[in-house]
């Protein structure tokens, strides 16, 4: 199939699923989903956590070993600095050093 | 418009930029590898926005997939940003004519920045939500320029780079944590999404995840109303 038509294929479909829950919501927000719209934002971070680390194998060398030490800095850092650039680079940085040089 | 709408949006993309410019590159190399050039790379970046279905793209595009299988394969990847819309529905309520554009933008790490509701003080919140939105698909077209256009001759090592993203997931958590007095919706989270990876395994348990986090706060939502 043409390139062109599988990009807007693609497009169009993305677009169609983000516009969906705005569009069925549209007059009135129910209750419920006001409630879901409180709630989710921290249940759907900690999903996306947890698939950003889902190609991790525990049991097979690394062991997941420099995710674990990267991601513990970025909370620590954050925590402590409560600035998300500074944990972001730190974290990053330390991860970089770890796969290259020491696992 | 207002200069310090303008500031404080730049300055809460900024943990995206790093990511997107890295992620873009990574997609913009994909594409040169496949045989597209820049042009192409650009307009899915302009027109898709969206991260892991680029790079799943440049396959359906390389291999000459259907019509049919990229539209299913663009819903399967897609999915879950309808979650990302549902709880977003209030907070975007009253964007007017931005609304539009904001939607379309709505991405993971958008997404991420946004969904706490807030904005900071002395802004113009409408502007401050759209000017975050364009200032992280600005790094995501070009990164994906930058990527296709000299990729192949960037000279050091950059394996590790895209923990980035990861690690801007991670710091949210933290600060909403932090933040937040309630943490059930944080656990119900992790909770039901290594429960799904366990059982369905890492290609496809992100749908049930967000089915089981739903359903089970939902159900938490009907016993805080009959105990209350």
């Amino acid at each position: 199939m043409k390139s062109y038509i599988l990009i807007a294929v693609m497009s169009i479909v993305t677009i169609l699923i983000r516009f969906l829950p705005f569009l069925v919501f549209r007059k009135q927000t129910p209750k419920y989903v006001s409630y879901l719209g409180r709630v989710l934002p921290p249940a759907i971070i900690g999903m996306l956590v947890i698939y950003c680390l889902k190609d991790i194998t525990i049991s097979v060398q690394p062991f997941g070993i420099p995710e674990l030490i990267a991601a513990s800095c970025v909370v620590g850092v954050q925590a402590w600095k409560r600035n998300s650039l500074i944990s972001i680079l730190t974290g990053t940085v330390i991860y970089m050093v770890l796969v290259q040089l020491v696992f | 418009m207002n200069i310090q709408t303008i500031k404080q949006a730049f300055y809460k993309s900024i943990p995206v930029l790093a990511g997107y410019v890295v992620l873009g590159i990574g997609f913009g190399i994909l594409m040169r590898n496949a045989g597209y050039g820049v042009l192409w790379a650009a307009s899915m970046s302009v027109f898709i926005y969206a991260g892991s279905m680029q790079y799943v793209g440049v396959g359906l595009l390389a291999g000459g997939a259907s019509v049919l299988t990229t539209a299913i394969t663009t819903i399967m990847v897609n999915a879950r940003h309808l979650f990302y819309s549902i709880s977003m529905v209030d907070t975007y309520k009253n964007a007017g004519k931005y609304k539009p554009y904001m939607i379309f933008a709505l991405t993971d790490e958008t997404y991420s920045l946004l969904c706490d509701g807030n904005v900071p003080a002395g802004v113009e919140p409408k502007l401050y939500r759209v000017l975050v939105s364009l200032f992280n698909h600005c790094y995501w077209i070009i990164g994906s320029i930058i990527g296709n256009l000299v990729g192949a001759v960037l000279s050091f090592s950059t394996a590790g780079i895209e923990f980035s993203m990861t690690a801007l997931f991670v710091a949210s958590f933290t600060e909403q944590w932090i933040t937040t007095k309630d943490h059930v919706p944080a656990i119900t989270g992790l909770i039901s999404t290594l429960l799904c990876l366990v059982v369905f395994g890492r290609e496809n348990f992100l749908i049930p995840a967000m089915l089981l986090i739903t359903l089970v706060l939902t159900f938490l939502r009907r016993r805080k109303e009959d105990t209350v």
